[in-house]
C-alpha cells in the first residue's frame, strides 16, 4: 500500500519492467531478421533449425539485456527517472562534503530527523540488519541519512545517531537551502508541523531510502513496505556489478 | 403493660435488622464491585520496552496491552519517574511520507489486544532525568481514562533493536 503511495510521484516499477521486456522484444525482432529468415522448402530439419535459431535468440536477447544494464533489481526502479547523486552538505564529524565523495560506494540515501523516535530508527535498524546480511560486501555500500531538522541536528548530535545504528552510517546536515535542493531532487518532501506546548515539534518526511549505484546513478526505491530481502538482493547485485571489473 | 412490651421488642427488632440489612446489601453488591473492576486490573502488559537513543534524544516505547475485561478500556498516557514526559503517539504514513501526531486516548477493546510497535502506536518518552542503559529496566506506570493506573516494567534496548528481544 505504501508502496503505491511512495511510487504515486515516480513511474510505476511495472512501466519500467515493461519498457526493459520491450528493449529485448525489439532486440529479438532485429535479430530474428538474419539468422532465421523463413525458407520456402519443406526441409526436414526445419523445424530443428527453427527450435536453435530460436534458443540462440533467446540467449543472445538475454544477453542484450544483461550488457545493457538493466539488473533484475527487486524493488521500485528509479533508473533514468531521478538525477544522479549531487549534494554540497557537511558530514557528522563537521566535514564539507559532496557527492562525489562517496563515488565508488553503493549510496543509501535517506532523509529524517534525530527527535524522531519511532520510524526513523526503525528504518535505520532494518538497514543494519541489511548491512550485516550483506557481510563483507557491506563495505562497499554508505549509509547516508540526511537531517530534515538542521536546527536541532548538529554535526555531533548526527554524528552519536547513526553510529548507535551502524558503523557504515554517515548523518549529513547542511543549510535549509542544500537540504531543500537535495530533497527537491528526490521529490522526498519534509515539512514542520506546528510548534508543541513545550517548543518541541515533528516532522513529516519522506519514508523512502534511494539506492543509488556506486557511480551515483538513482537505481531503486526502498519503500516503507520493501520486503529486507528485497533490499539485500538489489544492494548485492549493484554492489557485485561494481565490484567486477 | 403489653404495650410497652411489645414496643419494646419492636425497638430491639429495628436496632438489630438494619445492621443485618446493611450487610444484606453489601454483600448484593459484591458481584457488581468485581464486574466493575479498574481498568488497571483487567489489563495485562507483555513485550515492553523502549528502544534507547543517544544523548537527551526522545525514546519510544513499546507494549502489547491484552484487555481481559468485558468492557472497553481507554489508555491515555504514561508516567515515570525515568522521564520527565510520555507522550502517546502514533506514527502513520501517506503519500510516501511519514507523519507522528500525538494522540489523546487509545481503546483496547474487550476479549482483545492493543500493539504497540514500531511505526505505529507508542509511547514517545522524553527528557530522560538520567540516561538510560540499555539491558536495565525502566518502570512506566500507563494511565487509564478510569484513573487506574499499571506500573509496567520495560526493558530498555539498544537503538538499533528491531524488537524486544535480542537477536
Amino acid at each position: 500500500m505504501a508502496r503505491v503511495d511512495a511510487l504515486g510521484q515516480f513511474s510505476a516499477r511495472d512501466q519500467d519492467a515493461i519498457l526493459v521486456r520491450g528493449d529485448c522484444r525489439m532486440l529479438r525482432v532485429m535479430n530474428a531478421v538474419k539468422p532465421c529468415r523463413p525458407t520456402r522448402h519443406h526441409h526436414p530439419l526445419r523445424s530443428t533449425l527453427l527450435l536453435s535459431c530460436l534458443a540462440l535468440l533467446a540467449a543472445l536477447a538475454l544477453a542484450g539485456c544483461q550488457r545493457s544494464g538493466a539488473l533484475p533489481l527487486r524493488l521500485t526502479n528509479l533508473s533514468g527517472h531521478m538525477p544522479n547523486l549531487s549534494f554540497s552538505l557537511t558530514d557528522d564529524q563537521g566535514k564539507a562534503v559532496t557527492a562525489s565523495d562517496y563515488l565508488g560506494k553503493v549510496v543509501l540515501l535517506y532523509f529524517g530527523y534525530t527527535h524522531c523516535p519511532d520510524v526513523c530508527p526503525l528504518t535505520l535498524a532494518h538497514l543494519h540488519v541489511v548491512m550485516q546480511r550483506l557481510g563483507p560486501l557491506a563495505d562497499g555500500a554508505r549509509i547516508l541519512f540526511v537531517s530534515v531538522d538542521p536546527a536541532r541536528d548538529t554535526p555531533e548530535i548526527l554524528h552519536s545517531y547513526v553510529t548507535a545504528f551502524d558503523p557504515r552510517a554517515v548523518g549529513l546536515t547542511g543549510s535549509p537551502r542544500a537540504l531543500e535542493r537535495l530533497s527537491k531532487d528526490y521529490r522526498a518532501a519534509f515539512s514542520r508541523e506546528p510548534d508543541q506546548a513545550n517548543g518541541d515539534y515533528e516532522v513529516s518526511h519522506s519514508a523512502g531510502v534511494y539506492i543509488f549505484d556506486a557511480q551515483g546513478r538513482a537505481r531503486v526505491l526502498a519503500s516503507p513496505a520493501a520486503s529486507q530481502d528485497d533490499i539485500v538482493h538489489d544492494l548485492h547485485l549493484l554492489i557485485s556489478q561494481e565490484a567486477k571489473p | 403493660m403489653t404495650r410497652t412490651r411489645t414496643s419494646g421488642i419492636a425497638s430491639i427488632m429495628r436496632a438489630r435488622v438494619w445492621p443485618l440489612a446493611a450487610a444484606c446489601l453489601l454483600v448484593g453488591l459484591l458481584p457488581c464491585a468485581a464486574a466493575q473492576a479498574t481498568a488497571a486490573q483487567q489489563v495485562h502488559a507483555t513485550q515492553a520496552w523502549i528502544r534507547v537513543l543517544p544523548g537527551a534524544l526522545p525514546a519510544g516505547a513499546y507494549v502489547t496491552l491484552r484487555n481481559d475485561g468485558d468492557q472497553p478500556v481507554q489508555l491515555t498516557g504514561a508516567k515515570s519517574s525515568s522521564y520527565a514526559q510520555a507522550m502517546l503517539h502514533q506514527s502513520s504514513m501517506s503519500g510516501g511520507m511519514s507523519h507522528m501526531s500525538g494522540i489523546g486516548s487509545l481503546a483496547i477493546p474487550a476479549h482483545g489486544q492493543v500493539v504497540l510497535a514500531p511505526a505505529g502506536y507508542h509511547l514517545m518518552l522524553m527528557h530522560a532525568i538520567a540516561p538510560v542503559v540499555p539491558g536495565t529496566r525502566v518502570r512506566l506506570t500507563l494511565e487509564f481514562s478510569d484513573g487506574s493506573s499499571l506500573p509496567v516494567e520495560f526493558l530498555a534496548r539498544p537503538a538499533n533493536a528491531i524488537g524486544p528481544d535480542s537477536h
